[in-house]
């Protein structure tokens, strides 16, 4: 039971972790409904990206890394082994054939004829000649004592049944000592044979050996300054001196896999922490080990040098994926995000035309249906006052007049309306003729210039001279300034200042600005000012007119822009073609 | 002057027709467009003010008709604002004018007799 859940919670777990993983990574950016997406793409991108470049790039170089290592660290030892085991044969075959010297000595001369100190003498004279090494020969009978001896020592007559190697040769028949001090003090082996007589006596045959063959074969290795090489014994005594480790005679300090036969690698860190690749290899039928030192530093140097080389590599290689993915994910994502805009911009372009055609549609039926009664009004009120005016006198008359008029002033409101409704609902007809933008601007002013009088505005012209001719709409351009300049003249009170000023903005384009010192607009009207019925100016706006100004504007394949700051002003920008294109005279 | 007005709502032209007999005209008038024709045949006036859009016979037929029956009484033509760019048509098509309703009873005057004296001096 408690198993079946834990399976259950653990793929609940697995599961929770991937619906994060794909809701934080892989689902669609649209599909995350948060104002900061642009910033989390980018951020998933450069995620997913490092982790599908960096992760096989680690592995790759992990992998490389431990084959290298493999493979030099093979190289390096494979030579340790074949040197050890060369130099241990040396000391082998060294010691061997001064065994079999010996051996053959007490085979080939009887106990009586090595007692003569004469044949002694002659004997160990020629076994210096032959052999290097040997330092002295003695002949020691079956109570231990010394009866014969050839060499530089006063040793004759001393008794050795003290002695562990004197009961061992007895036991084994041969013996080859460990370096030893003894008598001489200088470090030496002894190597003895004992020889059964005819009487059954064993005797023995001693001959002692200088170690400084030793040290011989090992400078014959040719070992760098910072290696070490040396033989121990058994009980890890050194058996000649080390470079590190000791003199002769002291104890090893490492443990050794001793009595094992075969040459082995150990990696390792001697008494100085310092990390060695120990190379060891026992000598057969003798209780010496080879062992050869050498420290990992120098061994492995070159693999050091190319470790750091290829984590340098790494190191810029990663930095590099690191940078080129961030600056491909910054451009990638402002690219999608100004395809994301532009997208917008065109689609709310769209909406709004939609709803100027559908509003227009509206606004047909709307006129329609109010125009006909308000025909009607406007006779019968007409015929009112008609009345009123060719009958008699009678009280009140005046009144009635006042009302009629009243009506037919408000009927008269109503088809301004409806006529402006009209304006914006029907398909306009655009009349391309040559004309002059200035000239345009200042017949609109004309109308204006009273108003702006009365209401203390003063108009400042500033427009470009040699401005070239235009084919445009002239009633449509008059609508357009006089729609603009109109609102400008409203937003000022008490007194101002309005700037139109004309440029030509390129070889296809002119364009006009219309800037106001009055009250100005905030960013949310501004959003909104050219879109139908909306008005600021509640009770005589139809909040047709900048609706209008725009619908013209683009039929006129021209482009309006208006800035505008509460409390300071408002510049309308008018950009207009010098000649309509195609696209516009098709329409 | 001899005036015939023609347009479908009855409201409208029974009042413009009074108006218009109250500043000494003399007026018919007729709320479809065969009522229309059978008026121009019987008494001839001297202006026609013709609304455009009628139920049944609209105001561009009875237009065709009279221009088809070689008529020369001039025509103005009353539109709606859909209608707006029925007026221009109409022109081409041998009214004299238009005018947009709701219309100023002195620029109807002014039309009339501005399209009077025209078709004297023809």
């Amino acid at each position: 039971m408690t198993v079946s859940r834990d399976k259950e919670n653990g793929g609940f777990n697995f599961r929770r972790i991937w619906k994060w993983f794909t809701r934080e990574f892989l689902l669609k950016i649209d599909q995350i409904d948060s104002p900061d997406r642009y910033k989390r793409l980018r951020r998933n991108i450069i995620l997913l990206m490092l982790l599908v470049t960096i992760v096989p790039l680690v592995f790759m170089a992990a992998i490389n890394y431990h084959q290298y290592n493999k493979s030099l660290k093979d190289e390096i030892i494979n030579p340790l082994y074949s040197l050890a085991n060369k130099t241990k044969h040396s000391f082998e075959l060294f010691l061997e054939e001064r065994v079999s010297t010996v051996r053959f000595i007490a085979s080939a001369y009887s106990f009586e004829e090595l007692s003569d100190e004469k044949t002694m003498n002659r004997i160990f004279r020629v076994m210096r000649n032959e052999f290097e090494g040997f330092v002295d020969l003695g002949l020691i009978d079956s109570q231990a004592k010394m009866v014969s001896y050839a060499g530089p020592y006063a040793l004759l007559g001393k008794t050795y049944s003290q002695q562990s190697w004197f009961h061992k040769v007895k036991l084994r028949g041969v013996y080859v000592s460990d370096v030893f001090m003894g008598y001489r003090e200088f470090p030496h082996i002894a190597i003895a044979v004992q020889q059964i007589s005819g009487d059954e006596k064993g005797w023995i045959l001693r001959a002692t050996i200088d170690t400084g063959k030793f040290e011989a074969l090992i400078s014959s290795m040719g070992l760098e300054p910072s290696s070490d090489a040396f033989l121990i014994n058994r009980r890890g005594i050194l058996q000649t001196d080390s470079k590190f480790y000791g003199k002769v005679l002291e104890k090893y300090p490492f443990d050794l896999p001793l009595g094992s036969y075969g040459t082995d690698v150990l990696d390792m860190l001697d008494t100085k922490g310092r990390e060695i690749l120990l190379t060891y290899a026992h000598l057969s039928q003798h209780d010496y080990s080879l062992v050869i030192v050498k420290p990992r530093s120098v061994i492995l140097k070159s693999w050091y040098t190319l470790k750091s080389e290829m984590f340098f590599i790494f190191i810029i290689s990663v930095g590099l994926i690191i940078l080129v993915t961030i600056k491909i994910s910054f451009n990638l994502v402002a690219n999608l995000r100004e395809a994301d805009e532009r997208r917008e911009s065109a689609f709310r372009e769209l909406e709004h035309s939609h709803k100027l055609s559908s509003i227009g549609r509206l606004a047909a039926g709307v006129a329609h249906e109010i125009n006909n009664p308000l025909a009607i009004i406007n006779e019968k009120a007409g015929l009112m006052k008609d009345l009123i005016g060719y009958g008699e006198d009678f009280s009140k008359k005046g009144k009635f007049v006042e009302l009629t008029d009243a009506i037919l002033k408000s009927v008269n409101r109503c088809k301004t309306v409806t006529h402006r409704l009209l304006g914006f609902a029907r398909r306009m007809e655009v009349k391309f003729e040559k004309l002059n933008l200035n000239e345009v601007i200042t017949e609109v002013l004309g109308f204006l210039e009273k108003e702006a009088l009365y209401r203390n505005i003063k108009t400042t012209l500033q427009l470009a001279e040699n401005l070239p001719e235009m084919y445009s709409d002239r009633g449509q351009l008059h609508q357009v300034f006089l729609n603009i300049i109109t609102n400008a003249i409203a937003s000022i009170e008490g007194g101002g200042l309005i700037t139109i000023t004309s440029w030509q903005e390129n070889p296809e384009t002119l364009g006009v600005s219309i800037e106001d010192t009055g009250c100005g607009m905030s960013a949310e009207t501004l959003r909104h000012i050219f879109e139908p019925f909306f008005t600021t100016k509640h009770g005589y706006g139809t909040g047709l007119g900048l609706p209008i100004t725009y619908g013209i504007i683009k039929k006129l394949g021209g482009e309006i822009k208006a800035v505008s700051k509460e409390a300071e002003g408002t510049r309308f920008t008018l950009f207009l073609p010098i000649s309509p294109k195609t696209q516009t005279e098709a329409s | 002057m001899k005036v015939l007005l023609v347009d479908d709502e009855e409201d409208f032209v029974t009042a413009l027709a009074e108006r218009l007999q109250l500043r000494g005209m003399e007026v018919q008038f007729a709320t479809d467009g065969e009522t229309a024709l059978r008026h121009m045949e019987t008494n001839p006036p001297d202006v026609v003010v013709l609304d455009m859009m009628m139920p049944g016979m609209g105001g561009g037929d009875v237009l065709k008709r009279m221009k088809a029956g070689h008529s020369q009484t001039p025509v103005i033509l009353l539109t709606g604002h859909t209608s707006i760019d029925a007026g221009p048509a109409g022109v081409q098509q041998g009214a004299f004018d238009y005018l947009v309703k709701p219309v100023d009873i002195s620029e109807l005057i002014a039309k009339m007799e501005n399209a009077l004296r025209s078709g004297k001096s023809e």
